[in-house]
């Protein structure tokens, strides 16, 4: 292995991962909320510059994480991840804190990931998830905490059963997955609190 | 009086304990008097510095931005996610060695420090008012370590911690204010263990708080709870909205502004939402109430305000003033004037 077959990462650590977890905090507690998240990185594909800005910004030796098949197929990808996160990679999507998903189509049910403990429902895993794009208004609509009355929002492509899932995963609360939806220097969130419904 | 359970510390001294608590003696004083007057067959007789635009510091060398490392932000930062995600629930950290004291707000500074960017304008509060020594050092703290601006206007904040009061004026959507707590279980007077309290927190089961409330009812009349009053957070977690006078309990209440609170010496980070529902433990035949006051401020004639009381002599003189002090001398700046704002000493020898 060559010591250039890594590219960077944050050209300003400090700075840039406050930046995009300043982003990721106004998601979570603004469901459906489009936030503008900058991702200037140079990740090798199919890791997109999203997912690995979420994954520098919030993963470290303490935190494990799960790669799906197309992400954990790729050598360059877990190298890049590795070398910048120190994350312990694992195999397990109910053993992660955090799930980076790319291919969409193949994306596990989010019952098989971690769901916490009714003691410590934090134990969970937050899926960060690779999509084309996000929209405000669509065929979701959402209600809960951090949405004032109701709010719409959509994104595509859509993981299958979304709006039934994540009805099953409300059912759970406090425990369930938290995901986070990541565009085109965008990003969405939807936590385990936020109702969703098909309109 | 007070009952605390602060540890010893090295030092031998209680130093959380050198911090006034006005704040706090003010609310369980205005029941106190509610109280003895009710007793007396009287009706209650509730008696009721300079500001600081946003400037911007240098950020002193040898220090990380903001003061803590990359990792444990990250640490932090994984916890108040978690928060967000579950409203009123108590997230575990794993809190560091602050330079100040546990009790100085050590977990309100580290969340802060974990929140903050270069471009934040940050305001810090004691007790409500801008210039007490908590609220100046960690003012310092941060335009020293992170060479943020700061300001004592409410208004131009984008990030307000506070120790024991939420600003009067309303805040926004740009806005998120840090708590700093110290006794972040609402149970845990009432069950030591912690084992036991996470799980009445797992089966939501909050029988324990609502038959303290109702021993209050049964031994004074009221529910003698005047700050640190139990909310519930969105139907589910009942949370400790920190010792902020039970007055500040409805404005949390669907606010549209993120709260996040630390607390450092007890290793919890919990957050309530923008938008989220708040609602103050009460019965149907005891509703939940806040203080009244029966007099504006004295220096601005605000009403509906929380008031703190000054003591002007040894003959039994006093005053009632805002406890925001940002929002008294945005009033008085208005041109605003309460029955005693010619007296007062700092505006001797001013344009009044």
């Amino acid at each position: 292995m060559s010591a250039l077959a890594i590219t960077a990462g944050f050209a300003d650590p400090v700075i840039e991962a406050q930046a995009h977890f300043h982003a990721l905090m106004n998601a979570l507690a603004r469901p459906g909320s489009i936030q503008p998240f900058p991702a200037a990185l140079d990740a090798p594909a199919p890791l997109t510059p999203e997912l690995a800005a979420v994954a520098l910004t919030l993963a470290d030796h303490e935190a494990t994480l799960w790669l799906d098949e197309t992400l954990a197929a790729s050598k360059s990808v877990v190298d890049y991840l590795r070398f910048h996160t120190g994350a312990r990679l694992v195999a397990n999507p109910s053993d992660a804190a955090f799930a980076l998903v790319a291919d969409v189509a193949a994306m596990p049910s989010l019952a098989s990931f971690a769901q916490g403990t009714d003691e410590y429902p934090d134990r969970s895993t937050t899926i960060i998830v690779a999509v084309e794009t996000l929209a405000a208004g669509g065929e979701l609509e959402l209600a809960g905490p951090g949405i004032e009355d109701r709010t719409r929002f959509d994104l595509s492509p859509r993981p299958a059963g979304l709006a039934a899932q994540l009805a099953a995963n409300r059912a759970k609360f406090p425990r369930g997955v938290d995901l986070v939806f990541v565009g085109a220097r965008e990003v969405a969130a939807l936590p385990r609190t936020t109702l969703v419904s098909e309109v | 009086m007070l009952s605390h359970c602060d540890n010893v510390q090295a030092t031998g001294f209680v130093e959380h304990l050198k911090l006034p608590h006005y704040v706090d003696f003010q609310a369980e004083l205005g029941l106190v008097r509610q109280m003895r007057a009710e007793y007396a067959g009287a009706p209650a007789r509730a008696e009721g510095g300079g500001r600081m635009s946003a400037v911007a510091a240098p950020q002193a060398s040898g220090y990380n931005f903001a003061y803590l490392d990359e990792q444990t932000k990250r640490m932090i930062r994984r916890a108040i996610l978690k928060g967000i995600a579950i409203p009123g629930y108590q997230v575990p950290f794993s809190s560091r060695e602050m330079p100040m004291p546990y009790g100085w707000g050590t977990g309100g500074v580290q969340v802060t420090a974990a929140i903050i960017g270069p471009d934040d304008v940050l305001k810090v509060i004691d007790q409500g008012s801008d210039d007490t020594t908590n609220a100046v050092s960690i003012r310092k703290f941060f335009a020293k370590t992170a060479g943020v601006a700061t300001t004592t206007e409410t208004k131009d904040a984008t990030i307000i911690q506070t120790r024991h009061r939420i600003p009067e004026r309303q805040l926004t959507e740009k806005q998120t204010i840090v708590f700093q707590v110290p006794i972040p279980e609402p149970l845990r007077f009432l069950e030591p263990r912690e084992t036991e309290t996470r799980k009445l927190h797992a089966l939501a089961d909050y029988g324990l708080m609502h038959v303290k409330l109702y021993e209050d009812i049964s031994r004074h009349g009221h529910i003698a709870t005047t700050y640190d009053y139990p909310v519930e957070v969105a139907d589910r977690y009942v949370m400790n909205p920190s010792p902020t006078p039970k007055f500040d309990n409805p404005k949390m209440h669907m606010s549209p502004a993120l709260q996040l609170f630390g607390a450092g010496r007890e290793k919890r980070i919990y957050a309530v939402p923008p938008f989220t529902k708040v609602r103050s433990l009460d019965f149907e035949d005891h509703p939940f109430e806040v203080q009244k006051f029966d007099k504006p401020c004295a220096l601005c004639a605000a009403t509906n305000v929380y008031l703190d009381e000054v003591v002007l002599d040894d003959r039994g003189g006093r005053m009632f003033v805002c406890s925001d002090s940002d929002y008294c001398e945005e009033r008085r700046a208005d041109g605003h004037r309460g029955e005693l704002s010619g007296e007062a000493p700092h505006l001797v020898g001013g344009a009044a």
